[in-house]
């Protein structure tokens, strides 16, 4: 047993130290002037771009019920946190820029959080299509209140004009800080995932009448999870609001939803490195087919399909990518630490355990 | 006498005007195994779902230890003590045995979510003690081998078994199966009988079970009930019952019996 | 006051009048859903195509010396191919391998690969589409009631009726219902499964190409997205009257187009301008959201459960 502790406790060094590396990386790249804004921008988009897929996943892969309503918690985040924001600075509440942007971005998770409760508990009493269709609905709701909110319109609060973009917001997103946040959402789920909890929900994504024979509360583990989606899709918002200072509520529609669930699709229901993967690929590729934007969409859609139909559980289907496993093949290609007896068992949930890490 | 495990008093339930049981009565003791029977459609399945709450009573009440049950939900009834096993085998398909085996065991880790997240020392430990009963359950049906295999991969008598193994993760007090040997061939028939005897002996726990293969009902339970048309027709000790001319018929049909239903 | 009353009426007949063409694309829906139990999101693209159709088709059919209504021909026949290779390329691999999720996946991809490619032969933009029909107003009193009203009210009526009947009493409509009640025991009886659903995609297409040249008739327009909302209350209505229900797409539809007009028209005025016009899209999915909590099987249609 000590034997296979150390080695936990080794791959989760291997990753923090896999996950600094990265950070360095991109330090050295953006303090040495390397990569120009638009660059930068494009990281900043593809941490979005994660925090927003691994938390879907987290609820079409994992717990196994298709949303598509997760933009208008992305929504709900970000004009929650920028009108926060302004809130804060109408009220001459003076802090740190780091220090407001961590609190206003978390203030927007919460916010989405609260809603992914209210919306959970009614909507996840339906299954499949039902469920699929019902967040649709509420996502559009949520479109269409946002629109007509006029705190949420113009300049904002008191000087808030009804249907029109929400401007002005403090762009206090750095992308260090929102680095960090990405390497914590993931870890935060992927912790989540791999506990008694994780199996819990997996449980329930086999079957819900066993799950519950088991002893599961299925009401109560579903909005669980609903509301951890819903909270990370409220940060992740949060940093888009204080990234680009304007918002549209068209953010909220359900086309924007689907964009992520075909993220989700494309790496793989229930992986999380599937996600991060396919986030950042699906972020940077449409950027370099600049030429051929206009057929994005067709594409993704030609691909969907051929996906559903010859690997409908995504490209890395359920597998994770680990970076001490990887290394372990390298030092040790004939696998010389088996997987027998609980030794081997423990320390194969400890190398998973980690690989989050190499790909923020 | 002490209060039995179970005790279901005038149990009935009513689909838009279709009785389906009516008036069921039963009391389990401590480690007794008693036999549910009847021809197809009389009810039992249906027992079942009332018992674990999948269905609500529409008449009558019943109890575990003492504790009245109605109203309770599913998660509520297992938890309190009751689990069950599925006609149609439903496991969690896409994960490992022994992680079907965990799954049932939730109720007994104690660390909440800030132990997971932080992989406090409280996790290591729990999670590391689960192992190792869940290899320990798993050893008592011949399943410890399998441990890491995905569960829609085993064979089907082993697919029984697991479910069996799962029920019991939970720490019931009363176990439900429903037709354990159906599909069976009469070695792993065989086999589960003896399993069967052993969670008994071992346990101490109280069994009902819903079963189709007479010589294994005859051989282990001690107490039998029948079901007809959602009505205990009769119920006693096994010879008792395999002489009950009202079984018989039940079973077989008798000319009188037809005529009478086709009246009705 | 008499004014109001006039006012009122025409709002009705107004949401009669959308509300047949979501009654013809909820039938799609609901045709489809019934058989294999697929939301078939592309659904309301079908319309889309349909109106494109109408657009290339009608200059042709006027200098041919014909009535413009005729280009619904050449439009059905596009859906229909059109619906039946969208179910066999892409529903039937998908179904026969996947779950449902990976099925409704495949549709709302399908969705969007009809809305990009027109976007990428047509262009995003709006274009206008030729007069098709002109009919006079009829006038009762005071009240006016637009001609198209009329015709497209009473061409879902028809259709309507038509396809029940068709549903109820042709080998082929017996065979639908069959395999929508279970498919097993159909190919049992000898039916052919596979037929029976691209029979079904091909009249539920068709029907959409009949609600294109209805719509278009009023709304002379088409772009690539037209088909996305318009088809999305369609399904509200179709849930709403009871998926799997050929009456409940009828009673959905116009309930759903009336109580749009009447939103549209009076919501201001009465909360005192709390909630406005503009809110008309989300009282409509505020409706699908209660009839799915309080009753999911919808006004006509059968509950499930699921057998432990």
């Amino acid at each position: 047993m000590k034997k296979s502790m150390l080695s936990i406790k080794q791959s989760y060094i291997v990753c923090a130290i896999g996950v600094v590396v990265l950070f360095g990386v991109l330090m050295g790249v953006c303090e040495t002037g390397a990569v120009s804004l638009y660059v930068k921008g494009i990281i900043m988009t593809c941490c979005i771009a994660v925090i927003m897929t691994t938390s879907l996943n987290l609820t079409i892969g994992v717990l196994g019920q298709l949303t598509l309503g997760c933009c208008g918690f992305e929504a709900i985040g970000a004009y929650s946190a920028a009108l926060f924001s302004k809130l804060l600075v109408a009220n001459g509440v003076v802090m740190n820029d780091t220090v407001r942007f961590l609190l206003v971005t978390v203030a927007g998770g919460l916010v989405a959080c609260i809603f992914g409760v209210l919306i959970g508990i009614p909507a996840l009493r339906l299954h499949g299509d039902y469920l699929a269709i019902i967040t649709l609905g509420f996502g559009e709701i949520i479109r269409v209140i946002i629109q007509n909110l006029k705190v949420a319109g113009g300049e904002g609060l008191d000087k808030g004009q009804q249907g029109q973009a929400l401007i002005g917001i403090d762009r206090l997103a750095n992308l260090y800080v929102v680095f960090w946040i990405t390497v914590v959402t993931v870890v935060l789920l992927f912790m989540f995932a791999r506990s008694r909890y994780g199996r819990a929900v997996k449980a329930i994504r086999d079957d819900e009448i066993a799950a519950s024979a088991s002893g599961i509360n299925i009401t109560y583990m579903k909005v669980l999870v609903f509301a951890i989606s819903a909270f990370f899709a409220g940060i992740a918002g949060g940093i888009f609001a204080q990234y680009i200072g304007a918002l549209t509520p068209s953010m909220a529609g359900w086309l924007q939803s689907i964009n992520y669930v075909i993220m989700v699709v494309f790496g793989g229901m229930g992986s999380l490195t599937g996600s991060i993967v396919s986030a950042i690929g699906l972020t940077i590729l449409p950027e370099l087919l600049r030429a051929f934007s206009d057929y994005r969409m067709l594409v993704y859609s030609v691909v969907l399909v051929l996906i559903m139909i010859f690997r409908p559980q995504g490209i890395f289907g359920n597998w994770e990518f680990s970076l001490p496993k990887a290394i372990n093949r390298i030092f040790y290609p004939k696998g010389k630490k088996g997987k027998n007896g609980d030794a081997g068992k423990a320390e194969a949930t400890g190398v998973e355990e980690t690989k989050e890490a190499k790909h923020e | 006498m002490s209060e039995p495990i179970l005790r279901a008093e005038h149990l009935g339930i009513t689909f838009g005007g279709l009785k389906a049981v009516s008036d069921f009565n039963m009391t389990i003791g401590k480690g007794e195994l008693v036999g549910l029977i009847g021809p197809n459609g009389a009810g039992k399945t249906t027992v079942f779902n009332l018992l674990t709450g999948v269905y609500q009573p529409t008449e009558g009440e019943f109890f575990l230890d003492g504790k009245r049950m109605n109203g309770k939900k599913t998660y509520q009834v297992v938890r309190a003590g009751i689990a069950r096993t599925f006609q149609n085998i439903r496991l969690f398909k896409q994960m490992t045995v022994e992680e079907n085996v965990l799954v049932a065991f939730n109720e007994s880790f104690t660390y909440k979510m800030g132990g997971a997240i932080f992989r406090t020392p409280r996790f290591w430990k729990q999670e590391s003690d689960m192992h190792a009963k869940a290899i320990d359950l798993l050893r008592i049906f011949n399943l410890e081998g399998l441990a890491n295999t995905e569960a829609a991969n085993l064979p089907y008598g082993a697919q029984r078994k697991l479910e069996i193994a799962r029920a019991l993760a939970t720490g019931m007090k009363l176990l439900l199966l429903d037709e354990p040997a159906a599909g069976m061939n009469p070695t792993e028939t065989e086999d589960l009988l003896n399993c069967i005897n052993t969670i008994r002996d071992r346990f101490g726990i109280a069994i009902l079970l819903i079963e189709h293969d007479m010589s294994l009902v005859m051989n282990v339970c001690q107490r039998i009930q029948v079901l007809d048309y959602g009505r205990t027709i009769a119920s006693g000790l096994p010879e008792e019952i395999a002489n009950n001319p009202q079984v018989i018929s039940a079973y077989l049909g008798s000319d009188d019996d037809t005529d009478s239903e086709e009246e009705n | 006051m008499g004014n109001q009353i006039i006012m009122f009426i025409s709002q009705i007949f107004n949401g009669l009048k959308i509300g047949s063409v979501y009654s013809l694309v909820a039938l799609g829906y609901t045709m489809v859903y019934g058989i294999i139990r697929l939301i078939n999101f592309a659904h309301g693209d079908f319309i889309m195509v349909g109106a494109y159709v109408l657009m290339l088709t009608i200059p042709a059919i006027i200098a041919c010396g014909l009535p413009a209504w005729l280009s619904v021909v050449p439009a059905i026949l596009v859906c229909v191919a059109v619906g039946v290779i969208v179910e066999k390329a892409a529903y039937k691999p998908v179904r026969e391998k996947g779950n449902n999720m990976t099925a409704l996946i495949t549709a709302i991809a399908m969705s969007l690969l009809l809305e990009n490619g027109s976007q990428a032969v047509f262009g995003a933009d709006y274009q206008t589409i030729p007069t098709i029909i002109q009919i006079p107003s009829i006038a009762i009193g005071d009240l006016k009631i637009d001609g198209a009203t009329i015709v497209t009210v009473l061409l879902g009526i028809i259709i309507m009726i038509a396809l029940q009947l068709f549903v109820s009493h042709t080998k082929q409509g017996k065979a639908m219902r069959a395999v929508s009640e279970d498919k097993e025991a159909a190919i049992l009886m000898g039916i052919n499964v596979n037929s029976t659903i691209t029979l079904t995609f091909a009249i539920g297409s068709g029907l959409a190409a009949v609600a294109s040249l209805m719509y278009c008739i009023s709304y002379p327009q088409v772009s690539p997205m037209m088909g996305a909302m318009l088809g999305l209350k369609a399904f509200v209505a179709a849930v709403l009257g009871g998926i799997g229900s050929i009456p409940g797409a009828m009673v959905g539809g116009l309930v759903i187009g009336v109580v749009e007009s009447l939103t549209k028209a009076y919501i201001g005025t009465i909360t005192g301008g709390v909630i406005t016009s503009a809110f008309a899209d989300a009282i409509v999915f505020g409706i699908l959201i209660i009839v799915l909590l309080v009753k999911p099987s919808g006004l006509m249609g059968e509950p499930e459960s699921e057998k432990v």
